[in-house]
């Protein structure tokens, strides 16, 4: 098991390789990187024996084993089937992509190196055992679904389609971290197999769950968050045929199908699911019907048929579950057949608008057959594994119940609409009509041929083999409640499903045929509509992030600092109102040194108050941070002491360096009269008054809470006992600052430090870039901001 | 460095104006490109300098045992580079330093991840320390300890960050403000 756990290392550290790679050998990094999921789906394999033997194996890499956080890996059923897909289906995709970019395309490695990744977060997806490795490479699936949508960024269309895929699902991916941990909190454990066995209840998990099903129905295009799957179809197609048909997409459904044997019996779970996805498959239908263009009339294809797949595992019993196990399989295969054909047709034709295309089903005799199985899979025309899937499907809900007979009368509507438009897709693609010209393309070799052939041939395969597939399907649905007499076959006698069937592929030809839907006129209301909905929705968001911060961000310092201030006296001064203050018990004074320290430091305090010169303020307050640090001596804080002298020291210089750019005298506007004003009448005006307030207000509470704060101490804490006792023998220091500093809490160290460096980065950048735009102007003395306490903070 | 207003400010009362420098710090010559130089400050800081580094390194490795570490250690020796500047300008910080400060400040952070990181590779948890105590013919027995590498990294981060403020902060205004003298002439 510890192989597959480097197999999803392989991809990458290949993927780190690739772009580097792409140098020399250009589009062919494609067919190396292939060999990752190709060598990741052969020890899979191995494993199968075990599998189907006994107990599903898992390995466990402790991570930070002091917080808990391990990587376990987990090889059953429902992960068994999906690293099929995502390894299988990965490496022809990987393949036939070598073919598909231009051979001298500069984003090859790029683009090799994303898929390779994605290839591996999705295998780490589907074998992840624990709910926080989980979520980190479905966000992983999704940052390489943005960043391939949105190619080089060059099109305006391509970065806003990477953006709505990226805002929606990472929302929902958000959503779902939170579900996770609360039920991960309630279970008592982050373990999924552990959550699946042993649910927890309570309202928190109800809440969770649907938290959960956010990221399931973001991921996988549900109502009403679907059109960003179709907007990512400006991808190219091998990207298309893989994360948004075959893997990522499946993830959201994979997730609902994991936790399903624990859940499946909440009206939580399987009301949105079954309602949702019910929906989404008519409207997908619909949709794929009036599209021109292949993809995206695969595109609302592979909507519909997600929302099939998430009604069957929402709906929690046996056969339901082993349909959608084997429909889970035939999807992934016959949907990344047909995009790579679509992707076949676009190259060789240069276009995949069905009006345009003629006569190609002549020209090309092979694929156009290949691409019939896929779509006869798809439409569920015997002997494929489609149609076997489907029957389950029927027979899971052919039960005289009111909510089956819904499902049921869904299910069939929603099939025939999946007959028609694979119908549209194959005539279209390779039918000949009356219109265009028929198209003359270049035969499409043997790479794209052999890509479409495997999956389409292995649907066919499936189809009689069914067995095969429920072997591992009836593994999966072994969890799930309900009769165990039906099998996964293509000949159950004369039954209501295969009734049904033949309803279906009728009926289908037959809306096909009229082309009624696609006739139908395509209005919904304004605010029905769910691209507009998240334009709008993105729209106020940016509209409320603008207003807030042009309320929030005034860009006026003496406004910051009071709130600053007011909220430091706010918050802890409640507190402290609250539980009263406690006697404070200390003595006036503990040396005589601190007397002369302390009148350094109360002259320079006051003196400030009269500097009229910025340089003279600052070295006033140098003063006042001298006079501390000597008390901190005074105290035998020497480290502290000794940091103080030289960080005063610096912010001294620091402050010098910037006052070059400032006039020397504070701002003063002039008031009306300045000459009648004698010498030693109060300076503060009208306005400054408040700024006085505030200013006296935070000293004086600050003075008192360091007093309270330092007088109620009455012995050294725990925590710093166990230090110094610890310095010499675990640390070997004698110093006990320093060796908490970089011993004890090292870890807090490192985080501080890198602060430091974004920060100083930052502070620095800002500078440097100030001083190429040139004709920026400084602040002038009227504004109230001057740049030099941009270094204070 | 106290700027160019050395005479009285126009609404001349004693209240407005006590602070305002009645003669300059330092009698300097303008050298070349506008610069104040004083030779007195510049030698007298040459020679402190080599000094203050080894102080710097003194309060770097003293750190476990009394006052100092890499952030103090660092600081000096930052403060060092500071001198340099205030006494030279931009060409004598030149003349003592010619890493570029971002590089330091990314070896600093390194050093101290790969120190945290590197027990790992060993089967420890992250973040272990370790205590050496070898033997050597002439120093006797010495103590090391591995945090010290943490140390190094925060030393070497703050002199570079220091070294970024006197790029920024420093000679980048100083430039801007050599650009606009030339542009007004």
């Amino acid at each position: 098991m510890r192989h597959v756990l480097i197999a999803i290392a392989a991809h990458f550290v290949v993927a780190a390789m690739l772009p580097v790679a792409a140098r020399w050998w250009g589009r062919r990094v494609f067919a190396v990187g292939a060999v990752v999921p190709a060598v990741a789906l052969v020890l899979a394999l191995t494993e199968l024996g075990t599998l189907l033997g006994g107990e599903p194996a898992t390995e466990s890499v402790a991570w930070a084993t002091g917080i808990g956080l391990e990587f376990t890996v987990r090889l059953d059923a429902l992960a068994m089937l999906m690293t099929l897909l995502v390894s299988g289906i990965g490496t022809v995709v990987l393949c036939y992509f070598a073919r598909y970019a231009g051979p001298d395309e500069p984003g090859s490695g790029r683009d090799a190196a994303l898929m390779v990744v994605f290839a591996g977060a999705m295998l780490g997806l589907v074998l992840a055992d624990d709910v926080l490795s989980l979520y980190v490479f479905w966000e992983i699936t999704t940052v390489c679904s943005f960043l391939l949508v949105g190619g080089a960024g060059d099109s305006d269309e391509a970065r806003r389609s990477a953006k709505q895929a990226l805002v929606v699902t990472v929302l929902g991916g958000l959503a779902m971290l939170l579900g996770l941990i609360v039920l991960g909190v309630a279970a008592g454990t982050f373990r999924v197999s552990e959550i699946v066995a042993d649910p927890p209840g309570g309202a928190a998990v109800t809440a969770a769950v649907a938290l959960i099903l956010a990221g399931v129905v973001t991921k996988s295009a549900q109502v009403p968050f679907h059109p960003w799957l179709p907007a990512a179809m400006v991808a190219p197609t091998p990207v298309s045929a893989y994360l948004h048909a075959a893997a990522m997409v499946k993830a959201g459904v994979y997730l609902a199908a994991r936790f399903a044997p624990g859940f499946a019996d909440r009206p939580v779970f399987w009301v949105p699911l079954v309602a949702l996805g019910l929906w989404t498959m008519v409207l997908g239908g619909v949709r794929a019907l009036r599209q021109h263009d292949l993809k995206l009339l695969l595109a609302y294809g592979t909507i519909s048929q997600l929302g099939f797949l998430l009604v069957l595992f929402g709906a929690g019993t046996y056969t339901a579950a082993l349909a959608g196990a084997a429909m889970l399989l035939a999807h992934g295969l016959f949907k990344s057949a047909l995009f790579l054909t679509a992707g076949a047709v676009d190259k060789g034709t240069g276009t995949r608008d069905i009006r345009e295309l003629s006569g190609l089903g002549r020209r090309w005799p092979v694929l156009a057959t290949l691409a019939g199985l896929a779509a006869a899979s798809m439409a569920g025309v015997p002997p494929l594994v489609g149609f076997v899937g489907k029957e389950a499907a029927l027979k899971a809900f052919s039960h005289a119940e009111p909510k089956d007979f819904v499902v049921l009368a869904g299910l069939v509507g929603a099939s025939v609409l999946t007959v028609a438009y694979s119908l549209r897709f194959l005539v279209g693609a390779f039918g000949t009509r009356a219109g265009p010209e028929p198209v003359r393309p270049k035969a499409p070799g043997a790479v794209f041929t052999g890509a479409v052939a495997l999956p389409a041939l292995a649907g066919l395969v499936l189809g009689p083999g069914a067995a095969w597939v429920e072997a591992l399907a009836a593994r999966y649905a072994d969890a799930l409640p309900g009769s165990r007499s039906y099998h996964l076959a293509l000949w159950h006698g004369l039954s209501l499903p295969l009734l049904l069937s033949a309803v279906i592929l009728a009926g289908g030809y037959a809306v096909y045929r009229s082309g009624v839907v696609a006739g139908m006129p395509g209005w919904v209301p304004g605010p029905l509509q769910a691209q507009r909905g998240y334009d709008g929705t993105v729209t106020g968001l940016h509209a409320l992030a603008h207003g807030l911060t042009g309320r929030v961000q005034t860009g006026s310092l003496p406004v910051y600092l009071g709130i600053i201030l007011l909220s430091v006296v706010a918050a802890p001064g409640t507190m402290l109102l609250l539980r009263g203050v406690p006697p404070v018990d200390m003595p006036w004074s503990r040396s005589w040194l601190q007397l002369p320290l302390a009148l350094i430091v109360l002259a320079a305090a006051a003196a400030v108050l009269r500097a009229r010169r910025r340089l003279t303020a600052v070295l006033l307050t140098g003063m006042i941070g001298y006079g501390i640090g000597g008390l901190f001596l005074v105290h035998g804080a020497i480290d502290l002491a000794l940091a103080q002298f030289l960080v005063e020291t610096l912010t001294l210089v620091v402050f010098v360096l910037v006052l070059r750019r400032l006039p020397p005298p504070f701002a003063r506007p002039r008031r009306e009269g300045a000459g009648q004003r004698r010498p030693g009448q109060p300076a503060l005006r009208r306005r400054e008054w408040p700024k006085a307030m505030i200013a006296v207000l935070g000293g004086t509470f600050v003075a008192l809470l360091a007093t309270v704060f330092s007088g109620s101490r009455m012995r050294l804490p725990e925590a710093s006992s166990a230090y110094v006792e610890q310095a010499k023998p675990d640390a070997g220091a004698t110093n006990v600052v320093n060796a908490i500093l970089i011993d004890f809490r090292a870890f807090d160290t490192i985080g501080e430090i890198t602060v430091l460096v974004v920060a100083a980065t930052g502070a620095a950048s800002l500078a440097l870039a100030a001083g190429r735009t040139r004709h920026r102007s400084m602040p002038r003395a009227e504004q109230d901001q001057p740049e030099g306490e941009e270094v204070r903070r | 460095m106290t700027g160019s207003g050395t005479g009285p400010v126009d609404n001349g009362s004693e209240w407005e104006s006590w602070d305002v420098p009645k003669q300059q710090w330092l009698r300097a010559e303008h050298g070349p490109p506008g610069w104040p130089r004083s030779l007195l400050l510049e030698v007298a800081v040459r020679v402190v300098f080599p000094t203050v580094l080894v102080l710097s390194l003194y309060l770097l490795f003293v750190g476990h045992y009394a006052p100092g570490g890499g952030f103090s250690g660092g600081l000096v020796a930052g403060l060092a580079f500071v001198l340099r500047y205030v006494a030279g300008g931009s060409v004598e910080l030149a003349a003592a330093v010619r890493i570029k400060p971002p590089a330091l400040i990314g070896t600093g952070l390194t050093v101290t991840v790969v120190t945290a990181l590197a027990p790992l590779a060993f089967g420890y948890p992250a973040l272990h320390s370790e205590q050496w105590h070898p033997h050597l013919p002439v120093l006797g027995e010495l103590s090391i300890v591995s945090s010290l590498f943490l140390d190094i990294g925060i030393y070497l981060l703050i002199v570079g960050l220091v070294l970024d403020l006197l790029r920024s902060l420093g000679a980048g205004i100083e430039t801007r403000d050599l650009e606009e003298e030339e542009a007004s002439r």
